[in-house]
């Protein structure tokens, strides 16, 4: 059986509603991609344009090893 | 016409030595008294201001800035040149509060005309003004607010042709645009004209800025490459609230005034983002 790891999640802006009820303690699988993190949470990934893995950008490909604060944004260019 | 030596006294005379409320002295000039030299003089009231305040006299109007402004700041801002793209809910803020800061020239740029749907946020737009040129009516905004400020509208779009023509000479750009393909038109303009960008987007309770240098990577980091970035985002569903539209629009002014007094750090290669909806404000690394 794997390790368990947590992460705390926030989803900006739209992607919102993809938010889980456990986003603050976010059970992933150690070595887990972004992508695969995105995947899991049936968000679109063309939506997914901005990530934020401890407060420094990261991509879809970066993998989570728990603890990990994570930001999701979709583009925004209102004004 | 520049001031002289007589413009000088003249301003001395019709000031007068008063106190702030923490009991600090200091010599200040009338918002009337500077319009009237500047009728009598043929000269400026932003001339007639920046003379002033060469002599530590402080026009009553930015008597409030003084603790955080030194006179020479005043003076500053007054010799300095802001473009503002995007008149609406973003640019109508940055706009009126520049004006009341005391920028001295403001470049204002904006093809399109208020409509209903922009009463809830647009600072600018009033009931009565619906159907109006947004560039007409920042022009009049800024005369009724202060008469020291130089106003060059462009009631036009901006595009790759008239780009570098409208901000060439800015001390800062501040991108107040609605669409990611036209905010990536002025930021390529920025970068080969060698100007400092503010850039800055919201929707609904969310809003995210930051500050481009030439050299910077600048928007790519935020919605990737040009080619691949859609024309809206979220804000197409979720619209945008005035209080987050009114607070980003203020911390893009923050930026562009410590862009020109060079003070205070800057949002370069970061991105401060906030989420009202959770009170969340971070300052993220984007490389």
């Amino acid at each position: 059986m794997s390790k368990k790891a947590f992460i705390t999640l926030k989803l900006f802006a739209t992607l919102g509603k993809f938010t889980p009820a456990s986003a603050d303690n976010y059970r992933v699988e150690p070595g887990t991609s972004v992508r695969d993190l995105i995947a899991g949470l049936k968000i679109p990934e063309e939506k997914a344009k901005l990530i934020f893995i401890d407060g420094i950008k990261g991509e879809l490909d970066s993998t989570l090893n728990g603890g990990e604060r994570i930001g999701i944004f979709p583009p925004v260019g209102g004004g | 016409m520049k001031p002289d030596v007589d413009i000088k006294i003249r301003i001395r005379e019709l000031s007068n030595r008063k106190k702030l409320p923490d009991k600090t002295p200091y010599t200040g000039i009338s918002v009337n008294n500077i319009i009237n030299i500047s009728g009598d003089s043929g000269i400026s009231c932003r001339d007639i201001e920046i003379a002033s305040l060469e002599e530590e006299i402080i026009p009553e109007r930015y008597i409030r800035n003084m603790k955080s402004f030194s006179a020479n700041d005043q003076a500053t801002l007054l010799k300095s040149m802001i473009t503002i793209v995007g008149l609406g809910g973003l640019g109508g803020v940055v706009t009126e509060i520049l004006a009341r800061t005391g920028i001295g020239i403001l470049n204002l740029v904006d093809g399109d005309v208020f409509e209903e749907s922009n009463l809830n946020r647009q600072f600018l737009c009033t009931e009565n003004l619906i159907s109006t040129q947004k560039a007409e009516a920042a022009e009049k905004r800024i005369k009724e607010i202060n008469s020291s400020v130089t106003v060059r509208k462009y009631s036009e779009y901006l595009n790759e042709e008239n780009a570098a023509g409208i901000i060439g000479g800015s001390d800062a750009v501040i991108d107040c645009l609605d669409s990611l393909t036209a905010r990536f038109v002025l930021e390529r303009a920025s970068k080969k004209a060698g100007r400092r960008l503010v850039s800055a987007a919201v929707a609904g309770s969310y809003g995210h800025i930051t500050t481009i240098f030439p050299e910077d990577p600048g928007l790519k980091l935020i919605y990737g490459d040009p080619e691949n970035a859609p024309n809206k985002g979220a804000e197409t569903s979720l619209g945008a609230l005035s209080y987050c539209v009114s607070l980003v629009a203020s911390l893009e002014a923050s930026e562009a005034i410590k862009i020109i007094l060079k003070n205070g750090s800057l949002l370069r290669n970061k991105l401060l983002v906030i989420d009202l909806a959770d009170n969340s404000f971070e300052t993220m690394h984007l490389s």
